[in-house]
């Protein structure tokens, strides 16, 4: 098993997508070491989505291809699915189920024996401090609940790397910090390889050791975030790094259902 | 801390060879009939039409006489065709769910576990025939106070049971299908409207095959919702005949589900893209 400390868990090389003429994602080339929390800046259009989509076999790459965990994401995206979990943008905890029920169903999905099911289970919702309302409906959450909720389901299977798409949109800062707490804390348990996206510049830098900052579809720099901060000036933030490098505040391009996405996902957990 | 120290077991052995593969199928079906029973007010407005049908339409054609339904009343001759015809309405419709779930994240969730992508699709066709087998029993219920002639033996019953599983199996799926392929919930909506009224009229559900011109009735012997309706009316009314057989009747589901499920399952993963 390559997840050991020192190798690379991810490994991107010349990943492509095209949508007709545009290129959303263009020949990156990345890799990401065993254990280590990688955090993907860039503004809306960037790419983000369409990378972290392809690396979770969502969407077929056009050309080039990336290693997830050993495994060759084009050739054998079923093994790829063992070994990854995924918190999307979006709210993806099912609103009409209860806290415990989302669990089972995904447990169920990765074949967990049912022993071992109820035990992983319960488990996970003492972890996220759900045990009280596991059997409530989902729907009657709070934001902050239901992303710790969406955490504990990409982890019940114990993956080797875990993919967050904007993890913390629309928290309010101690529902932000419990989930950052959360996600410090599964990596110190198990060793999980995390690569997230974000916005939040006060994310990247708590929890990432290496950020890179993607603009118009390749990577414009790649460092942690203090050498980030020292090459763009001294006393800089990573406000300053991602403006260094996008070369605007204000975005460009990007979906009209991207931005509609963060606007709902907020809406509801707030 | 109760989560250290945890082996990193992920394979775990199969009870039997295809356990897995039926635990994920029934895991997906599972999800939707909790939140059925959750939330179950959709199975009792599903129960409208059904009874305006049968109480009115059938009421009044009951009267006239005047459709050949070979030797039994018209009441008897188009309840079948009404349970036919509440299953496809309920099924046709399902695929929405899958483009409200891929709004919300949860149909990505879905594909990025390691369940087989036939599987998802087999769940849902599961999940559908659940909400279907309780409009059957509502429709027996209601055909029950009618005085319709039904055939109450267990054989025929479960042979009902069957018929219904199957109809429901292929419009969901046919369903998914219509979803992957438009997308979004406004067209569904539109495209759901246009279908669902041709495959209803061009079968045999309120009228027989002989009463139909040449061309309509070409198109209804491709139309399985005619197979089904001919299993239906077979199993469930005492003294009906068949007109295609029953083994073909279902030879003709069964085949048409498959390559539906087949269409389906390379389908499933656009509708993220």
């Amino acid at each position: 098993m390559d997840t050991t400390p020192g190798t690379n868990v991810i490994e991107v090389l010349s990943l492509t997508r095209r949508y007709g003429l545009l290129v959303a994602v263009d020949h990156l080339t990345f890799s990401v070491a065993s254990g280590a929390t990688f955090g993907l800046l860039g503004p809306n259009g960037a790419g983000k989505s369409t990378l972290i989509k392809m690396l979770t076999t969502l969407l077929p790459p056009t050309e080039g291809t990336a290693k997830i965990a050993g495994f060759d994401l084009v050739k054998h995206p079923e093994l790829v699915r063992k070994k990854i979990g995924y918190v999307s943008q979006m709210l993806s905890a099912d609103g009409d189920l209860t806290g415990y029920e989302n669990l089972l169903i995904s447990a169920k999905l990765y074949g967990m024996p049912r022993t071992e099911r109820s035990r992983r289970i319960a488990q996970a919702l003492e972890f996220m401090e759900l045990a009280h309302v596991g059997g409530k409906l989902v729907r009657q959450y709070s934001g902050g609940m239901i992303r710790r909720l969406e955490i504990a389901q990409s982890m019940l299977h114990r993956p080797s790397v875990l993919f967050m798409d904007e993890p913390s949109v629309g928290l309010d800062p101690s529902a932000k910090r419990s989930v950052w707490e959360r996600i410090r804390e599964l990596r110190r348990e198990f060793g999980t390889t995390i690569l997230m996206t974000t916005h939040d510049m006060e994310e990247a830098d708590h929890l990432c050791d290496t950020v890179a900052v993607m603009h118009r579809g390749v990577l414009a720099a790649m460092d942690t975030p203090a050498a980030l901060k020292a090459q763009v000036g001294a006393e800089s933030s990573l406000d300053d790094v991602f403006i260094h490098f996008t070369g605007a505040t204000i975005s460009e391009g990007g979906e009209l259902r991207d931005a509609a996405r963060t606007r709902i996902t907020s809406q509801r957990v707030g | 801390m109760p989560l250290a120290h945890e082996s990193h077991l992920n394979e775990w052995v199969e009870p039997f060879p295809g356990a897995n593969y039926l635990r994920q199928t029934l895991a997906v079906a599972e999800a939707d009939i909790r939140k059925l029973i959750h939330d179950p007010v959709e199975l009792f407005t599903r129960m409208v039409q059904p009874v305006l049908w049968l109480l009115i339409f059938g009421q009044v054609f009951n009267r006239t006489r005047a459709i050949p339904t070979g030797g039994i009343s018209y009441l008897d001759f188009m309840a079948p065709g009404i349970l036919a015809q509440s299953v496809l309405f309920g099924a046709i419709f399902y695929g929405i769910s899958l483009i409200w779930e891929r709004d919300l994240g949860i149909v990505q969730k879905f594909l990025v576990s390691p369940a087989p992508r036939s599987t998802l699709v087999l769940g849902r066709a599961i999940s559908s025939t659940v909400r279907s087998l309780c409009q059957m029993v509502f429709v027996y219920l209601l055909s029950y106070l009618l005085h319709i002639h039904l055939r109450i033996e267990i054989p025929a019953l479960a042979g009902v049971v069957l018929a219904v599983m199957v109809g429901s199996a292929i419009f969901s799926t046919f369903s998914l299908i219509v979803a992957c392929l438009v997308k979004s919930r406004e067209r569904f909506m539109g495209i759901g409207q246009v279908l669902t009224m041709p495959l209803f009229f061009a079968s045999n559900a309120i009228y027989p095959l002989t009463l139909m011109p040449s061309w309509l009735r070409v198109v209804s012997k491709a139309n399985p919702l005619s197979y089904q309706v001919d299993a239906l009316r077979t199993l469930m009314i005492v003294g009906s005949s068949t007109s295609f057989g029953l083994g073909k009747d279902f030879l003709m589901q069964f085949i048409a589900f498959a390559v539906l499920v087949a269409v389906a399952t390379k389908l499933y993963p656009t509708i993220v893209t």
